[in-house]
């Protein structure tokens, strides 16, 4: 199954991403995964959160330009050669990858990545076909 | 005026009397040069002393060479042959390299320009109705100012947008129903790939004809953009040093464009001895401006690689016709010993139908050896998809190339709008070879 | 010395006959012969044969520069488009650009008027002029040409832009004339003293210096960098181009040609005329003009205007420097925006409104800078980068297609932008202008 991920505009001053966090923190919303993209003059801020939607409402209180989107988490086994092994089914397959980031922390024996495809629905019946474990949302919450 | 002569005295001419006024002009150019020091030393020592040592026509030959670089050795003001106060225009070549050449022009040397610019406009049957829209870019570059002032000699509506903005150009094309242009043909080329981008058909456009210069190109590009456009195009040849564009234009025949032999003397050479070669026959041009006081050039050494079409055109003009460029004798390129033009190259790409309008040509070396590879764009309309298709292409490409050059070129496809795009003039050549 | 003493130095009663026996004939022409002109005469109840002396004037209607807009392409053509022989093109203030037109007629009022401003400025025929105000649609570089042609001056036209290469030439060919923009003049001392010349020592006496406003703490900054006299003159491409008025090396006012450019100054929200001397919005009536003539346009610049005899010997009126305007438009290296002109585009972006604010500096260098700061919403947020790349590239292309002009755009998070009662404030110029 597919999980949230929230994206969010951030200007590239001193103090933002910490203005940001305490949003999340006020709002009881726990960061599971995060990466920053950032270019001369902005970044984008993409999260995996345990409660997405208490998320959006406080970048909306607060006036915060965020957005969701569909990505797959895949546990990938922590031993050499492991990430190779599921990058090459997304490429036997043809499924191309937008970007794609690291949990924070780990969970399981098994480390967690986040990818963004053009075509999320796809990539989630491929991955879980070649016996990929894909995580779910509710898995996300409880973890 | 005459419908398709300006002047329609001069322009039929007869030959013998048109090698007459050559004659006398060509005193008067040797009278101007006598008063720069360059000039005076090399015609001295030619033994000419007074124009009248110039007894016949054929005394051209006895005139020294004029090179590019005695242009720039004299710059600023070496070559100017009257007092600065009677000259009213400097334009100045693009000087990238160096030291800029500039050139000189009295009013009466502008009127005159200006008159071969005006014959040239009516040769190709625009008339005082038509919108001309002029894309070549304003300023010291002679492109712009040379046709702005041809064309308001003849009263066409001009409309002075110079280079660039592609977007802009389009609309206005649109807005004032823009009937003629002149432009470069790969500025031609990218607009039209771009006219969906903006929304514009060809419908919506009324043009009628282009004038094309300022860099080479082959008779398969001409007609490749006629048929892109449905219009008439026209070569005009020129050069800043013989005053700018307008030397040579073509006529409504469209059958390579009539040197203005009252204006100028046109010779063709063998690059290597500099003995004159017989028309029909490729060679150097060598011009000398039989029309501008400020600043004498006598056999000019273009660098240009053409030949003079011997038979007379069917529109009456007795002023010869100067081929297309067949190519530079400083940009011919000897790959593995062989002497190659880009032209040649281009004109086998254009004969193909499924290639696109752009292409690049890439020299490396291996091992000693030259490797050319040319990378060509696929034209979307006639591409399937199919892989076979491909291989193909590439398979005639490289056919047609060893006929032409004798050449085995690597053949790189490429998808439309993936190669560099040019607005100004196209660098196609891109030499990465070892230098021994 | 003066280009035509006979209709520069014209003693005020007999200029006041000219005038009004011009605007006889030009309100009968356009009746005739523009449609739109005749339609707006009848609305207001007014014919040509009202028109009896150029104090009648105040009897016609104002022309503004959204009839222009609205009337484009041929609309307020008083000849039919074969006789023009030159078209100019301006960006307007949104959609539909503005339009000029010249029969040969008009471009030989235009290099009359030209000459009139350069030997106003000191030019004498022998000079040599550097034209570095861009040639093209842009009417700056093809009206100084035509000055300089009519003149018989040497012209070297450089046009806009490769500093390097004008300091060349300048040094190379001594020319005593320079026509740019004042800015431009500044910015390129910076670029002589890294090349080693003193601009002090340089070879420019003259300048001729427009199509922005500027100040006379500019000017004094000019004169005393290059040590050359700064004059300052005015036009807009509707009435003709550059070459509508002109300083004399006193330096007094503008010298405006009234003979041919009718001036009135008048209160902009009532369109009654001010008492001279006083500020207020110039509009002026082409006299003379035959391919698009306008009657009483509204420049919408305010200045002052006076009769006072110069002591050059002109006995045209003098206008003030600019003072401000009665719209939004600002004058950025020569040209003319409009903030509508950007909302116009953001508009058009995947069809959202975002808020935007554009901020215009001057920097070091001299040189005007825009950056349009744009609000970033959800409706054009992406999570992917190059998304909003592709957004910014896409902003920044269409504004400088509208403009002419570069532009940086900058992405900027929602509520960034200021605003007073709720209302965004679209310009922020921190030139000292």
């Amino acid at each position: 199954m597919k999980i949230k991920q929230i994206s969010v505009f951030l200007e590239n001053r001193k103090g933002r991403l910490s203005e940001i966090c305490s949003m999340l923190g006020a709002a009881g919303v726990n960061i599971r995964a995060l990466t920053i993209a950032e270019t001369e003059t902005f970044g984008v801020l993409r999260m995996v959160v345990d409660k997405p939607a208490a998320a959006m409402d406080a970048f909306r209180t607060h006036s915060v330009t965020a957005n969701q989107t569909e990505v797959v988490a895949v546990e990938v086994p922590d031993t050499p050669g492991g990430l190779a092994k599921v990058l090459d089914i997304l490429t036997d397959n043809d499924l191309n990858v937008e970007y794609m980031y690291g949990f924070v922390e780990k969970f399981t024996e098994n480390a967690l990545l986040v990818f963004r495809f053009d075509d999320p629905e796809k990539a989630h019946q491929t991955l879980k076909a070649n016996g990929v474990n894909v995580v779910g949302e509710h898995d996300i919450e409880s973890l | 005026m005459d419908s398709m002569f300006w002047n329609r005295q001069v322009e039929t001419l007869e030959r013998t009397a048109l090698e007459t006024l050559q004659l006398e002009r060509l005193r008067l150019r040797i009278a101007n040069a006598l008063r720069t020091p360059l000039y005076q030393k090399r015609l001295f020592r030619a033994g000419i002393t007074v124009p009248e040592d110039i007894r016949s026509l054929e005394d051209v030959r006895k005139i020294p060479f004029t090179v590019k670089d005695d242009l720039r050795q004299s710059y600023p003001k070496g070559l100017l042959a009257v007092d600065m106060k009677q000259v009213v225009r400097v334009h100045s070549s693009s000087g990238t390299t160096g030291i800029p050449t500039v050139i000189f022009y009295t009013q009466g040397d502008l009127d005159r320009w200006t008159e071969l610019l005006a014959r040239g406009i009516v040769a190709s049957g625009a008339t005082a109705g038509d919108v001309f829209q002029n894309m070549m870019s304003y300023g010291l570059f002679t492109g712009g100012l040379g046709l702005h002032y041809g064309a308001e000699r003849v009263g066409l509506t001009v409309i002075p947008v110079g280079g660039g903005n592609t977007q802009r150009q389009l609309q206005i094309m649109k807005d004032f129903q823009t009937t003629s242009l002149h432009i470069t043909p790969s500025y031609l080329l990218h607009i039209h790939g771009r006219m969906a981008e903006f929304g514009i058909n060809l419908s919506d456009l009324s043009l009628k004809r282009a004038y094309m210069g300022a860099e080479p190109h082959s008779e398969p590009t001409r007609q490749k953009l006629q048929e892109l456009y449905k219009m008439d195009i026209f070569n005009c040849y020129g050069l800043s040093e013989m005053n700018g564009p307008g030397v040579a234009f073509e006529c409504h025949c469209k059958a390579d464009p009539h040197v203005w032999e009252d204006a100028y003397i046109v010779e063709i050479v063998d690059p290597a001895t500099g003995e004159p070669l017989p028309d029909g026959e490729i060679g150097e041009a060598i011009f000398t401006n039989l029309i501008r006081e400020a600043l004498p050039l006598l056999r000019y050494r273009t660098r240009d690689l053409a030949f003079i079409h011997p038979e007379p055109c069917a529109c009456g003009r007795t002023h010869r016709r100067l081929s297309r460029i067949q190519g530079r004798t400083d940009d011919m390129l000897i790959i593995n010993g062989v002497n190659v033009f880009p032209s040649q190259i281009e004109e086998v790409l254009m004969s193909i139908p499924e290639v696109g309008n752009n292409y690049m040509i890439h020299l490396t070396s291996r091992n000693g050896l030259d490797r050319l590879t040319v990378q060509v764009e696929l034209y979307q309309k006639l591409f399937t998809g199919d892989l076979s298709q491909i291989d193909t292409l590439k398979g005639t490409i490289k056919d047609r190339l060893r006929a032409s050059i004798t050449i085995n070129a690597h053949i790189e496809l490429h998808e439309p709008g993936a190669l560099p795009v040019f607005e100004g003039k196209a660098k196609r050549v891109v030499d990465e070879r070892e230098r021994l | 010395m003066i280009w035509n003493e006979k209709f520069e130095t014209m003693p005020l009663e007999e200029l006041k006959n000219l005038q009004s026996e011009r605007l006889v004939s030009l309100a009968r022409y356009v009746y005739d012969n523009c449609p739109w002109y005749k339609r707006k005469f009848n609305d207001v109840g007014v014919g040509p044969a009202d028109i009896k002396s150029i104090d009648d004037i105040v009897k016609l209607p104002f022309t503004n520069k959204l009839d222009m807009r609205d009337s484009y392409p041929f609309g307020l053509f008083s000849r039919p488009r074969t006789d023009l022989v030159e078209i100019h093109v301006s960006s307007g203030t949104t959609g539909n650009p503005t339009l000029v037109g010249y029969t040969r007629d008009d471009i030989s009022l235009w290099g009359e008027v030209m000459a009139r401003s350069l030997c106003c400025a000191g030019a004498v025929p022998d000079d040599t002029i550097q034209i570095a105000y861009g040639y093209g649609l842009f009417t700056g570089g093809l009206g100084a040409h035509y000055g300089a042609m009519e003149m018989g001056l040497t012209i070297i036209p450089t046009s806009s832009g490769q500093t390097k290469r004008q300091l060349k030439i300048m040094q190379d060919f001594q020319p005593r004339i320079l026509a740019c923009t004042p800015s431009y003049c500044l910015y390129m001392a910076d670029d002589a003293r890294e090349i080693g010349i003193d601009p002090r020592t340089a070879s420019w006496k003259i300048g001729v210096f427009g199509a922005e406003p500027w100040s006379e703490s500019m000017r004094s900054e000019i004169e005393q960098t290059w040590d050359m006299l700064a004059t300052d003159i005015y036009g807009l491409s509707e009435i003709i181009g550059p070459g509508v008025s002109q300083e004399c090396t006193y330096k007094d006012g503008l010298h405006l040609y009234s003979d041919v450019f009718y001036p009135e100054i008048i209160d902009p929200d009532t369109g009654k005329p001010v008492p001279e001397g006083q500020d207020g919005e110039l509009v002026i009536t082409t006299l003379t003009k035959q391919g698009i003539p306008l009657i009483r346009y509204r420049t919408r610049d305010i200045v002052s205007l006076t009769y006072e005899p110069c002591k050059c010997g002109r006995t045209s009126p003098r206008t003030s420097k600019i003072k401000g305007r009665t719209d939004d438009m600002i004058v950025v290296r020569g040209i003319n925006v409009f903030p509508s002109q950007i909302e116009h585009v953001l508009l058009g972006i995947e069809g959202t409104h975002p808020h935007y604010q554009l901020v215009i500096d001057r920097g070091a260098h001299k040189l005007d800078s825009v950056e349009i700061m744009v609000e970033v919403d959800e409706r054009i947020f992406s999570d992917e980068i190059k998304r909003m790349h592709a957004l910014e590239q896409k902003i920044k292309k269409e504004i400088e297609a509208v403009l002419s002009i570069g532009v940086t755009v900058r992405l900027v998070e929602p509520k960034t932008i200021a605003r007073s009662e709720g209302k965004a404030k679209r310009v922020i110029d921190k030139r000292q202008l």
